[in-house]
Formats: C-alpha cells, structure tokens, sequence
C-alpha cells in the first residue's frame, strides 16, 4: 500500500515537473514565442494580440498561474499558424498514430518472443548466434533508415502503398464501402508499422532470450521434463509464462522510445500521425501546437511508467523501493 | 619447487590485470567482440581527424549529374546536388562523431558528477539529487530533445549540449552505486580520519576508482549520442549547413534518393551509424562486464546479454 501511495505521488508530482518545464522551455525563446513565428498573416497586430492573448506582457509568474489554470480546465492553447484550438490541432494525428503504434508494438512484440525463444531453446547454435546478431544489427540501426530500406526494397518493388493514410483515388467514383475503406486503412498502416516493429523487436527478442535461459535451467521445468512433456509445451506453457515477466515492463516502460520511433517512420511514410505534425509544427514554429505535443507525450509516458509500477507491484509483491 | 616457480611466474599476470592499462588490455584480448569494436572506433576516429585531407571532392561543389551511379571515379556515386557521396560520407564522419564523443562527454561529466556527490555525501544532497534525475529519467527524450532543439537554436554546440543534458542520467545511477560501495572501504575510511577534506577524498581517493566504470559508461553513451544525433538532423533541428550521417540520411529522403533509385545515396550513411553503435555496444558492454561485479555474475549465470535503449531512457540497472 504504501509502494503505491508513493509512486503515485511521484507520478503527479512529475506531471507537474513536466508542465514546468513545458513552461519554462518555451519562455526560454529568444524574444518571445511570438517574434519567431513564420506565417502569412502575421502582421503587427496579429502578433501583438497574440501576446495579450497568452498574457506574455504580464509577469512570469503570473503567466506560469494563468497556463496551469488554463490546462486543468484542459485548454492547451490556440495554434499560432492556423488561429484553431491546439487540441483540435493534435487530436486527429493522435487518432491516427494510436493504431500504427499499437500494431507496430504487436508486431515487435511478436517477433521478440518468437525469436527470443527459439534462441535460448537452440542456445549456442548457429540458430542463436544468428539472431543475436540480427538482433543486435535493428537495435542499432537508425528507425528512419530502417523505414528508407522498406520503401525502397519492400513497398516499391511489390507496389505496396508507402506514403500517406489513405489512397487517393478513394471514394472518386463512388462513396466506397466501410470494408474498402478499412483494408485501405489497413494497407497504408502495415508497412510503418513493420518499420516501427522491426526497429523496436532487438531489445525484446535479447530480454526474452536470456529470461528464457533463466527460468529453462529452473527445477519446475527439469520436472515438467521428467514427466515426458513435450517440448513445445514445456517452452510455451511452462518456460514463457515466467521469462514474460521482464518483457511486460520493459514493454510499458519502452513507451519512449516507441513514440521516438513512431515520429520519425511517420516523416518518411508521410503517414499523418502525431510525427508529422511535429515535423509540421517544427517548421512553422507554431509552438503553442509544439508545446501541446510535447506535454501529451510526456504525460503518455509518465501514466505508462506509472500503470508499470502497478503492474510491477502485482505481479512481484516483493518489491517495496 | 617447480610448484613455485610456476606460482611466481604467474603472479605478475594477474598483478598486470589489476592495474589500469593491464585491465583494459585484459578486457579487449578476452572478449573478440570488444577488440573489434575498439578498432571499428579507432578506424572512424582516424577517418574522422584525417577527413579533409582524404575526401576526394569537395562538399560544395556539383562535380557532375545529380544522382550519377557509383563509378571508377566516384565510387559512391553522387547525390541529389551531383556532389561525391565519399566526401559527404567521410565528412559526415566528423560531425557525427564529433556530436557523440562530445555528447557523451558532456554526459560523462554531468552524470559522474551527479553520482559523485550523490554516493559521496549521502543524506539529504543524495535525496535531491536523485529525485532530479528520477524526474528527468521519466521525461521522454525525444519530444525533449525536438522542443529543446526548436528553443535553443540549430548550431553543433547546442546540439551537443542538448545530448549531453539529456543523457546523463543512467550514468548518474551507475556511479553513485559504486561511489557509495568506494565509500565505505577502509582506505577511504582511514584518510578521512587522518583528516583528509571531502575535495581531496573525492577527488584523490573515490574518483579514479570509479574512473574505469565511468569511462566504460561513456563508451556506451557515445553509441546513444550518435543515435540521438541522427534524430535531431532528420527532424530539421541541425544547422543547414552541417554534413553529418544524419543529415545524409534525411537528404536521401527529401533528395528523391528513392524515386532516383540510388540505393548508394541511402545506404551508406545509415550503414555507417549502425556500425558505429555496434561498435561502442560491444566495446562498452564488454568493459562494463569486467568491471562490474554484479553485473558479471549476471553475465555469467544466464549468459545474459543486456542492452541499453537507444531511444528512450529506460534504466540499465
């Protein structure tokens, strides 16, 4: 109980350590956030509204009370570029980043476990050295390269889409039917997604390889053996069930770098998620949108690294720090 | 008495491994992996430092067809501007390895800092220092990185600098575990009581025993720092003007390198940093292996093999 009590108070306390910084950050700029700005309608008196509008003439602290107040009533601001509510700026691309991360996680997830196991099964073959080292090639390799080789020698050569969410010719002649739509969908989502599995499976497939050895060399499993189980059942109802302890958190925790991987695969996949439009928000210097983003990652990581402390905690009680 | 001939013959090879340079050599011959890691390194290094007087053209200038094929003459072809994809290559070299010895410097010293002062005075200045680097172990780095980037500016020093800032916490952890293990020995003990100020105890006595560690650390800080540096030159956030491996790999992108089909504009700057990170994952890991006990009953038990993320910032402990 009071592990929990604890890591709560960490969690709200960081949320708070984020939006400081989020704060503090921003007025950091050279000028203010306004001098910066890169758009067409920026005349004088757009950009002197603008520093009414975010309080920038009054003081620091005062502006620091009034952009707390306005996100606990869940206002992250208006888009300097477009003058639209930053949330309804960032809610589309997040709709469409959700599906692709979680399919991309899947896919890592799936080839982590399946090579991890066959390696520690098969431990000091040609079988394991091979996967340590493709392992270990992905894990350090950069994503957006990565994403380069699977467009030019995946999606071109076989003719796969490799750019954007949806074909264009879409729904031209005729409103097309929820099915086309979907596999659409579905076509555009795959290739980022394997890109983004593919760079993310390295740590996974090591972590579940050496926790296999770990609990295959335990007494329960010399007994499963003993009593003439096969192999197969041994590795997947015995042997994984505990070797997944590890990867269940290092998965929640690794939410980072998923976010890391998920915005640069957007850029070269022009798959309009929440990447690109950081990549968009970069180039306008539209930071208030910048500024949104930044808190929504950062708030997505902190809950997940919280959710793996619970998880943590129920799965092993023993821990206490 | 040929028992003890042979025991005085190989007492100096293990006193040999206990001193530094003895380590490192102890390390490097036992593992293949971390010899050849260390001379990868040591390869970039010197490619690196020599660079402007071996890149074959010159950055600036188009020396023939945009995207001509690799020939005789340009043996990785040319790039979007008709610029000789070897110079590029062989420049970028020194930015990026320029941003991840630096980057990882910067981390080294804010880091063994950090866990200097927080293994050594324990108590509330650990407290509070620990509790910073909890909270900047959960921000995540790369929206840190791009929002830091588009604040600060796009020039090297910055981009290093933002590495540095940002990378440093795992190295905190790791030498405050160990300061607070140095610190309780007796030869620690003893120099306090002798009267020894906490300047000189620190800086004569705990320093170089968590040196070698440090160091291993930061070898493996240089594999994140180069990664990183891919990232901030993809996302825009670099000087314009820059060459490094990142930049070349973004430039293949927004260069039509695809629509092209030069394969040569692609896949070399990208072969290079995964060779780089391998390179310092294998050298780092093996020497903190050697170092760290715990680590290396670890090591030895499971066979385990661990991996510090590149993105994100998972704890290695």
């Amino acid at each position: 109980m009071d592990y929990i009590v604890k890591r709560t108070a960490f969690a709200i306390v960081t949320v708070f350590v984020a939006i400081t910084l989020n704060f503090v950050l921003f007025r950091l700029l050279p000028g203010n956030a306004v001098s910066g700005l890169r758009c067409q309608h920026c005349t004088k008196q757009f950009r002197e509204s603008i520093v009414k509008q975010y309080g920038l003439d009054k003081p620091k602290l005062q502006q620091y009370v009034i952009y707390v107040e306005r996100l606990a009533h869940g206002d992250l601001g208006t888009s300097i570029a477009d003058n639209r509510p930053v949330w309804d700026d960032i809610r589309t691309p997040l709709v469409n980043t959700l599906p692709m991360i979680v399919v991309g996680t899947v896919i890592s997830i799936i080839i982590g476990i399946i090579s991890g196991v066959v390696a520690a099964w098969r431990r000091g073959t040609a079988a394991d050295s091979a996967n340590l080292w493709t392992a270990l090639a992905f894990y350090a390799m950069p994503t957006q390269w990565i994403a380069l080789l699977v467009i030019f020698y995946i999606a071109i050569p076989l003719g796969l889409p490799a750019s954007g969410i949806e074909s264009n010719t879409l729904g031209i002649l005729s409103t097309p039917s929820t099915w086309a739509v979907f596999s659409d969908r579905v076509s555009h989502l795959f290739l980022p997604a394997l890109t983004l599995g593919v760079g993310l499976y390295g740590e996974y497939s090591l972590v579940v390889r050496s926790s296999m050895l770990e609990t295959l060399g335990e007494d329960y499993v010399l007994t499963a053996r003993a009593k003439g189980m096969r192999n197969w059942t041994i590795v997947w109802k015995h042997a994984l069930r505990n070797a997944m302890l590890p990867l269940v958190t290092l998965i929640a925790l690794s939410l980072g770098s998923i976010v890391a991987g998920a915005i640069v695969v957007e850029d070269v996949f022009s798959y309009p998620g929440i990447g690109l439009a950081t990549i968009d928000a970069i180039s306008k210097r539209d930071y208030p949108v910048l500024q949104g983003i930044f808190l929504i990652l950062t708030m997505s990581v902190i809950v997940a690294n919280y959710i793996a402390d619970l998880v943590y905690f129920k799965l092993d009680p023993r821990v206490t720090e | 008495m040929s028992e003890v001939v042979q025991v005085a013959e190989a007492a100096p090879v293990a006193a040999a491994s206990t001193t530094r340079r003895g380590f490192v050599r102890h390390v490097m011959l036992g593992q293949k992996v971390a010899l050849v890691g260390a001379i990868v390194l040591l390869f970039f290094i010197v490619i690196a430092v020599i660079g402007p007087w071996i890149e074959p053209y010159s950055t600036t200038t188009q020396v023939g067809k945009v995207y001509a094929p690799p020939t005789g003459k340009h043996v990785l072809g040319l790039d979007d501007g008709g610029i000789d994809m070897l110079s590029e290559v062989i420049q970028g070299a020194r930015v990026s390895m320029i941003v991840g010895f630096a980057g990882a410097a910067v981390a080294m010293l804010i880091g063994g800092g950090v866990g200097l002062l927080s293994g050594y005075f324990g108590g509330k200045t650990d407290i509070a220092l620990m509790r910073i680097t909890d909270y900047f172990l959960v921000i995540p780095d790369v929206p840190l990185m791009i929002v830091a980037a588009a604040v600060f500016g796009r020039s090297l020093v910055n981009v290093i600098l933002i590495i540095g800032v940002i990378y440093w916490t795992s190295t905190a952890r790791l030498i405050r575990a160990q300061v607070k293990s140095v610190r309780e020995r007796v030869y620690v003990k003893r120099a306090r009581a002798l009267g020894g100020g906490h300047g000189r105890l620190l800086w004569k006595h705990i320093t170089p025993q968590v040196a070698p560690l440090l160091v291993a650390n930061t070898v493996l800080t240089i594999a994140i720092a180069v990664f990183a540096e891919t990232y901030i030159a993809f996302l825009g956030l670099e000087d314009p003007s820059t060459i490094s491996w990142g930049k070349l790999i973004q430039n293949s992108l927004t260069g039509g390198a695809i629509f092209h089909k030069a394969w040569w504009a692609i896949i070399p700057p990208g072969l290079c940093v995964t060779i780089v990170i391998l390179a310092a994952t294998m050298m780092g890991q093996a020497m903190e292996d050697a170092l760290n006990p715990r680590l290396r009953v670890g090591h030895l038990s499971v066979r385990r093999f661990r991996l510090r993320p590149l993105r994100g910032r998972l704890d290695s402990e």
